[in-house]
């Protein structure tokens, strides 16, 4: 790596960087403009037991201290206390939950990737085959049922009629919990990635330096795999923020219904409790999640396709 | 100009499937308006003597009725009228939002180019779903917030497709000769720019909505949008998901219903593309 590509790594580092402070902030002046107190539907309250109740989660403080303090606490990786669930602070719900949306959302990945790339090169390969047609037909299925409609349809299936797999539950982690879950999140992004792949191989496989590859003698695998593979998934990796996106976004249905004990049921929770703590915390989990993601995409990029490297 | 137009809806008259998917859309467009208003239930009428039926013709519910006996048939059409609504308000708002910003930030250029559209990346950027529901926690749960925050995040690629567009067309000679003219910026930019970029985005609007469906659904499973006694597709699913052991209609009517408007909403989007003969990017 030159200089310049270490200094224009540092520079999308410190957008980054900015980015989350901007979000953090928004977020939080957000909060604080609310109409109404998290503390409105106490009743009967004392008017000093209320001031107590304010003092103790720093309501008399001026705006500016309250952001002041916020920040500082949260570089110690403290997100304050929950204004619902009384006895826990914010952090120690996220580290509950972290774990199983990660695992969650980390398999859900790795499966579209995988899945997908493979689906779309072979749809690619051979066109108007099975593969091509099940692709398409995947894609517009990925793309048409939601999957709060999918995953209650596949437990009534699975779970309710055949008794196949559990309906709902964590277990910690067992295969035959997640195995429902993990497949509604991943079948959008798949659909997506498939399509893409499809595109860019097709794309790649017209070039004239693969014509040359070919003509060389070189067996079909090792053009795709030497040659092809890398700059047709470009326009995968630009795909993968909003896969990621897709991927949480959905975990949030998913893990309300099958009732897992993940990040994305709290936000969910905590948004119908106005419980702003727990959702500010949860907003920016999330951000630094996807904003960590673009950086990775951006180092991804160099890799995959060298002109990327010297962008200004 | 006509003649394009001319062409592409031949084009669409031919494609059987355009065809079936527009028909779809506007038959159950027409049923969601007229249905509730002829059919002797309401929706949010109880019928104590039929909780939870089956769907059949002998107690008078075609497609049953939910665990408050409220006719499922009746309320799925009022719940697929609100979602239809919201979604093409909100992609109206993107439309609008999105043509304006990206004509604006094409044809001005330079620098106010690069910060308007830098704007737009950082936007993009953002988990925007947890903006809108962070809203809804802070704002409470009203359909005017819902249609705001879902239009507040539509317009972003719509502005990027303008935008593209209109720097194709700018440096072209009747921008040329509408400048030469003495026409104002504001003039050239809605009379001259837009009309001439409009394929595309109409294609990226139709294709918006059923993003918005999705959205307002979405938020609405989750219990952040439409509230009770009024129902969306998303609240009918989450009632639905719920029930559905003892009574699966619940959630099979609505979700059914919902995945066929969204599939039929995405082809014909697709087939307009084709018959417009752009790529839509």
């Amino acid at each position: 790596m030159g200089m310049r590509t270490i200094r224009y790594f540092l520079g999308r580092f410190g957008g980054a960087a900015a980015t989350l402070f901007a979000i953090v902030t928004i977020s939080f002046f957000l909060m604080r403009l609310a109409p109404g107190g998290p503390f409105d539907e106490e009743q009967n309250l004392p008017a000093d037991a209320m001031a107590n109740l304010k003092a103790r989660y720093g309501f008399d403080q001026p705006l500016w201290n309250q952001y002041g303090r916020y920040l500082a606490a949260l570089a110690r990786g403290d997100f304050g206390p929950s204004y619902r669930y009384r006895d826990v602070t914010v952090t120690e719900l996220i580290g509950q939950g972290l774990p199983v949306s990660a695992t969650l959302g980390a398999i859900a990945i790795a499966l579209a990737l995988c899945v997908g790339v493979a689906l779309g090169t072979a749809a690619a390969l051979r066109q108007d085959s099975l593969a091509d047609h099940g692709a398409m037909v995947l894609a517009v299925a990925g793309i048409a049922i939601p999957s709060f409609v999918l995953l209650p349809f596949l437990d009534l299936i699975f779970g309710i009629h055949l008794h196949w797999l559990p309906v709902a539950g964590w277990e910690r982690g067992s295969a035959p919990h997640l195995l429902l879950p993990v497949l509604v999140l991943c079948l959008p992004p798949l659909a997506t990635i498939a399509r893409l792949t499809r595109a860019g191989m097709l794309d790649v496989m017209r070039s004239p330096y693969v014509r040359t590859a070919f003509a060389k003698g070189l067996p079909l695998s090792t053009v795709i795999l030497r040659h092809a593979m890398r700059p047709a998934l470009v326009p995968v990796a630009g795909y993968l923020v909003p896969a990621v996106a897709a991927i949480m976004t959905g975990s949030l249905v998913v893990e309300s219904i099958a009732g897992l004990p993940g990040i994305g049921r709290y936000l969910v929770q905590g948004a119908l409790n106005r419980d702003y703590t727990l959702v500010l915390g949860m907003v920016i989990v999330y951000s630094t999640f996807l904003i960590g993601m673009g950086l990775l995409v951006d180092l991804l990029y160099a890799w995959l396709d060298p002109r990327i490297r010297f962008r200004p | 100009m006509s003649g394009i137009w001319r062409d592409t809806a031949r084009r669409l008259r031919s494609n059987r499937l355009a065809l079936g998917a527009a028909g779809f859309i506007l038959g159950i467009a027409l049923l969601s308006i007229v249905g509730p208003l002829v059919d002797a239930n309401r929706f949010d009428s109880l019928d104590w003597s039929n909780i939870a039926v089956a769907p059949g013709a002998q107690h008078g519910h075609w497609l049953g009725t939910d665990r408050l006996g409220r006719d499922m048939l009746v309320r799925t059409l009022d719940g697929t009228r609100i979602s239809l609504l919201i979604g093409m308000i909100a992609a109206s708002m993107s439309l609008v939002v999105g043509v304006a910003y990206g004509a604006i930030a094409g044809f001005a250029g330079g620098g106010i180019d690069r910060w308007m559209m830098r704007l737009v990346e950082i936007m993009s950027g953002l988990p925007l779903i947890f903006f809108v529901i962070l809203l809804t926690v802070l704002f409470g749960r009203g359909l005017f917030l819902l249609l705001s925050s879902i239009g507040a995040i539509g317009w972003l690629t719509m502005a990027r497709i303008v935008r593209g567009q209109t720097l194709s067309v700018r440096r072209r000679e009747f921008i040329e000769a509408a400048v030469a003219g003495g026409a104002g910026p504001a003039r050239i930019i809605f009379k001259h720019v837009v009309p001439n970029v409009i394929g595309p985005v109409i294609v990226y609007a139709m294709l918006t909505v059923p993003q918005m469906i999705l959205f307002e659904s979405f938020l609405s499973f989750l219990g952040l949008g439409i509230q009770e006694p009024h129902a969306s597709l998303g609240t009918l699913i989450a009632d639905g998901a719920g029930e559905m052991e003892a009574a699966p209609w619940i959630l099979l009517v609505p979700g059914g219903l919902l995945a066929l408007l969204l599939l039929s909403f995405n082809l014909f989007g697709d087939c307009l593309r084709d018959a417009l003969g752009s790529d839509g990017s």
